[in-house]
């Protein structure tokens, strides 16, 4: 069992019950605070010197490279760039491979910080083919297969919706683009730190993903892993700490992609949470929210009014539900779940639109719950609890 | 003035590379440290490893066991 965080921050006249962990992670293990604090009081700037300040933060990062690459199967440590977020992570690599000209297939399941830059693109003269899902959210590999075409350079995939929790099979389409001798770039957001990915056995060329959601680590850090092989031009130039008298950005990773100081104290404290998650266990973690996610959705499952989103005949799914009651705006549903019953939810269209649109919930967005290993089974059935008195109003 | 003595230099591109020397050196026992690049030395990184100049064999075998990135070895009096 997990230490209960739970009571850390008063909500109202209620102990708060945080369940949006799928927007960032609130409960973290005590070690990160520490970290950056620790940090904070300590750390030079990285690579900007050979004194023992500097050189504090740069071990600290090189650990934290090295601990990324063990996790995600990079290749070394070298092949693991530091961003500030998952998004601009995407941005890197969506920006940096796909040109005018070149062919790009995607999902309905995609977050804008997936769709938005791939749009850009298509202004800049790229072709995109989106695939659809069914009417359970599923988007299978063999329909994604079915838009490569000749000319295609890469597919950009989430590894799990952040809406639904479906999870895409990307090791089947890995397999798919290593076959067809094209880029796979996958957007890990709501999986990294709660399902295992490995870039060589699951064929990716570019992982991205953010540090302060399933990693548990400090906002304002992300990653971009990039396979041995694949070079991708920076988006953004300047100082590296080498090779400065160059006009250009060095060509060698990670500082190819490295542009002015990194968030040495927020990596700091994502180094701890990795240290964390290796000694905890991925494997627990995902296995303990998911029983937190099936009691949940049996709690609220055929409540008059109560719509769930998702497949959730699939048992290694993200620990997400998302739902509507009736045709209530899901912002009002969320809002007095927050107000009235210190239950923190996420409501609206998060950031993914086409899903809506593939669910028929545009207009009406839906109410979000995402679960933490540092929740309680307790937790867990007061907020089924109040969907089931809001069901029946 | 300090003593000069003649040591071995390794340059490196970037600062990843040079942690990796240092992490490598700390396990495996190398005498040396980094230090900040030589000016008589043209080099990407502003780090290079220093270490004594016996220890070139130690030195290359570390390198080339864990196939650590770097851009020359120059011996040189410091």
């Amino acid at each position: 069992m997990a230490e209960d965080m739970s009571n850390r921050i008063p909500q109202g006249d209620h102990p708060m019950v945080y369940l949006d962990s799928a927007a960032t992670s609130l409960y973290k293990p005590p070690c990160v605070a520490e970290a950056v604090s620790r940090a904070l009081g300590s750390f030079g700037n990285s690579a900007r010197g050979v004194h023992e300040a500097s050189l504090t933060a740069s071990r600290i990062i090189f650990e934290t490279r090295e601990r990324i690459c063990d996790m995600f199967g990079a290749g070394c440590p070298e092949r693991v760039a530091f961003t500030a977020n998952a998004t601009e992570s995407l941005n890197i690599a969506i920006q940096g491979l796909i040109h005018p000209g070149d062919h790009v297939v995607s999902t309905v399941l995609e977050h804008n910080s997936v769709l938005r830059p791939l749009y850009l693109q298509e202004e800049r003269g790229a072709e995109l083919s989106i695939s659809d899902c069914d009417p359970a959210g599923r988007v299978t590999p063999q329909a994604i297969e079915k838009l490569i075409r000749a000319g295609t350079r890469a597919v950009v995939c989430t590894h799990a919706s952040n809406v639904t929790g479906n999870v895409v099979d990307i090791r089947a389409v890995g397999e798919i683009c290593r076959r067809r001798g094209i880029l796979f770039i996958v957007d890990a957001s709501q999986t990294a730190g709660i399902f295992p990915v490995d870039m060589q056995e699951d064929n990716i060329d570019v992982l991205c993903f953010s540090g302060h959601k399933g990693l548990l680590g400090p906002q304002g850090t992300g990653c971009l892993c990039v396979r041995e092989g694949v070079s991708i031009p920076p988006l953004m130039v300047g100082g590296t700490g080498t090779q400065s008298f160059s006009r250009v950005q060095p060509v060698q990773m990670p500082d190819s992609l490295e542009a002015g100081t990194r968030n040495g104290h927020g990596i700091a404290g994502l180094c701890a949470s990795l240290t964390y998650l290796s000694e905890y266990g991925i494997d627990r973690i995902r296995t303990g929210e998911q029983a937190l996610m099936r009691q949940f959705e049996k709690g609220v499952r055929g409540l008059p009014q109560v719509t769930l989103y998702g497949d959730f005949e699939d048992n290694d799914r993200a620990p997400i539900v998302s739902l509507d009651i009736g045709t209530r705006d899901s912002g009002e549903i969320s809002d007095i779940l927050a107000r009235e019953y210190g239950i923190l939810t996420r409501s609206g269209a998060h950031c993914a639109p086409l899903m809506h649109r593939a669910l028929g919930t545009a207009k009406q967005g839906a109410v979000r719950f995402s679960f933490s290993h540092y929740n309680t089974g307790e937790e867990i059935d007061r907020a089924s609890a109040a969907i089931r008195e809001l069901a029946s109003e | 003035m300090r003593m000069k003595e003649t040591r071995l230099v390794v340059t490196f591109h970037t600062t990843t590379d040079a942690m990796a020397m240092e992490a490598a050196g700390k396990v495996t026992g190398l005498q040396g440290r980094l230090i900040p690049v030589p000016r008589a030395v043209t080099a990407g990184c502003g780090l290079a490893w220093s270490e004594p100049a016996g220890g070139r064999e130690a030195l290359e075998q570390l390198i080339s066991g864990r196939h650590l990135s770097f851009d020359r070895i120059i011996e040189m009096v410091i």
